[in-house]
């Protein structure tokens, strides 16, 4: 283990020290790189205004925890204390001292300054790489002001992508079911948040079960489980307008529905007399196809990110196990041989992994393999978790734990967890309630 | 001597404990589960005298036991005698399997129920099926006893 790591060291001392800092997010980060975020500067009068406007008195301050917040949970950077900054946030924005920011060890530094012009919140930020006394990064943008939050995670996106080179995942949203109540009768609500627990907007009252909400490739619509009526079939929900309809006319239970990755079709399983098989409708001519006919539950169809395959949960082996088939049924091949039962296999927007959960010997697991079945990795091991959603960028992934209750019957809790691709930075999200069946959306900007 | 001592009541107490522990686990399970396929009356309904509401499956499987088929037939008895009754088989699954799985599953065992009835003359247009997957147990236990308790069809008036 020591030895490895070493030779990791050894590999990347000399890149280190010729060129500008760099992340690797291809490996556990065991010394995230430390970063210096500057609060943003406000002149007196910006800050006025925005006190009135957003009820938060610094706002610069506020934007700039959005950012340490995003860094520190992404596991590969260390927000350093600002209590030990020298340098004051305006004079630093404009030129650094970079002796007094290499003296509390940051590496980075990230500057900047919101102004409130024409009723619009103006943030200009940089990103400075400390020991080479350079600049990284110099950018400016403005919108709405209530909309400060996301000025947070989108300056938080360009950093990462600086610094490791991939795009980052903060700018997004997790849209997943809120549970509360007994666990023999849980009220299920779809709740919509941004990625780091805020913002959080219900969008279903909770009088009929709603279950595997998912986004649609513009974020736009959601497609998911509704037991309106006693009638469990998939619907489609507008997240602007609110409009909710039901995909399609089929004389018996719809469900596991997902977009296509041009979103112009919904690919979800239909049961009728005891057999489930793989469906898709064309949302525009409405046009429904039979992908899979097998005896066996055939469920969980997930596209791969150019269209042109699906993989699938099936127990045609007599138990789960995964498959992969071109998208118009044929060629249909296992890929999951290991020990124990596969389900939930969902394709990286990377196109490379195919991310699942396995139970095995009363444990579940969340792992990945490729997408021909080799490679496995187990990521984590409970008592229950499913459910795997992929970060944009395909770097993490979100899932759903449950607890094990006590003899009384007691003590059932439901979460949303993250994990690196790695295996490490294991997180809980949170949820203003308990949560299940989370899905992550694609960046909202760029 | 003293060593010897300490070995003799070292065993009492393993024996001791050994003996109370199977009688904890015994009690929980004694004439309740017949392989993993529940077999209590525990959380049972009845829809008449001497009619049980619902059928129990083992892990994973949706074939009805000697005792399910007994149960379906009283139940195929009691509504022919009642035609005028309509009926939901709903489908159940335990906790431990994935979400969407587990709705298929439901789906396949409420069936499975239904398909059992209407070889006893219960005409097809007066049951219905609805599978809810592991989203309402009756036991919120994790433990075995409870899963076998909430894999199950149930047999529900209609109207």
């Amino acid at each position: 283990m020591i030895f490895r790591y070493l030779l990791i060291l050894i590999i990347l001392f000399p890149i280190k020290a010729f060129s500008l800092i760099e992340v690797d997010i291809t490996r556990g980060n065991l010394s995230p790189l430390p970063v210096a975020v500057s609060p943003l500067s406000v002149d007196s009068e910006s800050k006025k205004s925005f006190e009135k406007l957003l009820k938060k008195k610094n706002i610069g301050a506020e934007i700039s925890l959005v950012v340490e917040n995003n860094l520190l949970k992404s596991g590969l950077f260390n927000p350093l204390d600002k209590d030990a900054f020298l340098q004051n946030p305006n004079i630093a924005h404009l030129k650094p001292r970079f002796e007094d920011w290499a003296l509390i060890k940051a590496q980075a530094l990230i500057t900047g300054t919101v102004t409130l012009a024409d009723e619009k919140l103006r943030v200009e930020f940089r990103l400075w790489d400390v020991l080479a006394g350079k600049e990284m990064i110099a950018l400016a943008f403005t919108t709405v002001p209530t909309n400060w939050r996301r000025v947070g995670h989108i300056i938080t996106d360009k950093v990462y992508e600086r610094l490791t080179g991939e795009k980052g995942y903060f700018d997004t949203r997790i849209i997943y079911v809120a549970e509360e109540g007994k666990k023999t009768n849980r009220i299920k609500k779809l709740a919509i948040m941004d990625q780091d627990g805020f913002n959080t907007k219900y969008l279903t009252l909770g009088n009929e079960l709603v279950l595997t909400p998912r986004f649609n490739p513009t974020n736009q619509m959601v497609t998911y489980l509704s037991y309106f009526r006693n009638l469990p079939r998939v619907y489609l929900l507008d997240i602007e307008t609110g409009i909710q309809e039901v995909v399609g006319d089929f004389p018996g239970m719809t469900f596991a529905p997902r977009f296509s990755p041009d979103g112009k079709k919904i690919i979800m399983s239909f049961a009728m007399d005891g057999n489930s098989d793989i469906y898709t409708m064309d949302l525009e001519n409405r046009v429904v196809e039979k992908i899979t006919n097998h005896p066996s539950i055939d469920t969980s169809p997930s596209y791969s990110p150019n269209g042109k395959y699906i993989c699938f949960n099936s127990d045609r082996s007599g138990y789960q196990q995964i498959y992969v088939m071109k998208s118009n049924g044929r060629n249909v091949k296992r890929i999951s041989f290991g020990k124990g039962i596969y389900g939930t296999p969902v394709w990286s927007p990377r196109g490379d992994l195919i991310a699942f959960t396995k139970m095995h010997k009363g444990k579940f697991y969340i792992g990945v393999m490729r997408t021909d079945g080799s490679g496995e990795r187990l990521l984590t091991e409970n008592y229950y978790q499913e459910a795997p959603s992929w970060s944009p960028n395909g770097r993490v992934l979100i899932f759903y734990r449950e607890t094990k209750t006590d003899e009384m019957g007691e003590g059932f809790s439901a979460k949303l967890w993250s994990i690196d691709l790695t295996g490490y930075n294991e997180r809980l999200v949170d949820t203003e309630t308990d949560a299940s069946d989370p899905s992550w959306s694609s960046l909202l900007s760029n | 001597m003293n060593l010897g001592k300490i070995f003799r009541n070292i065993l009492l107490v393993t024996l001791a404990c050994l003996a109370l522990s199977a009688c904890a686990t015994q009690k929980k399970s004694t004439g309740q589960m017949q392989g993993d396929v529940y077999t209590g009356t525990d959380t049972v309904e009845y829809l008449a005298s001497g009619v049980p509401d619902r059928v129990f499956f083992a892990t994973n499987e949706s074939i009805l036991t000697t005792k399910s088929r007994d149960t379906l037939r009283k139940q195929a008895a009691w509504m022919r005698k009642n035609s005028d009754l309509t009926f939901v088989i709903e489908g159940h699954a335990d906790e431990r399997g994935t979400r969407e799985y587990n709705l298929a599953l439901g789906e396949r065992r409420a069936n499975a129920a239904k398909d059992y009835l209407m070889t006893y003359g219960v005409s097809g247009n007066r049951l219905s099926v609805i599978s809810y997957g592991k989203e309402r147990p009756v036991n919120s236990g994790s433990n075995p006893l409870a899963w076998s308790q909430n894999r199950r069809s149930v047999t529900v008036k209609a109207n």
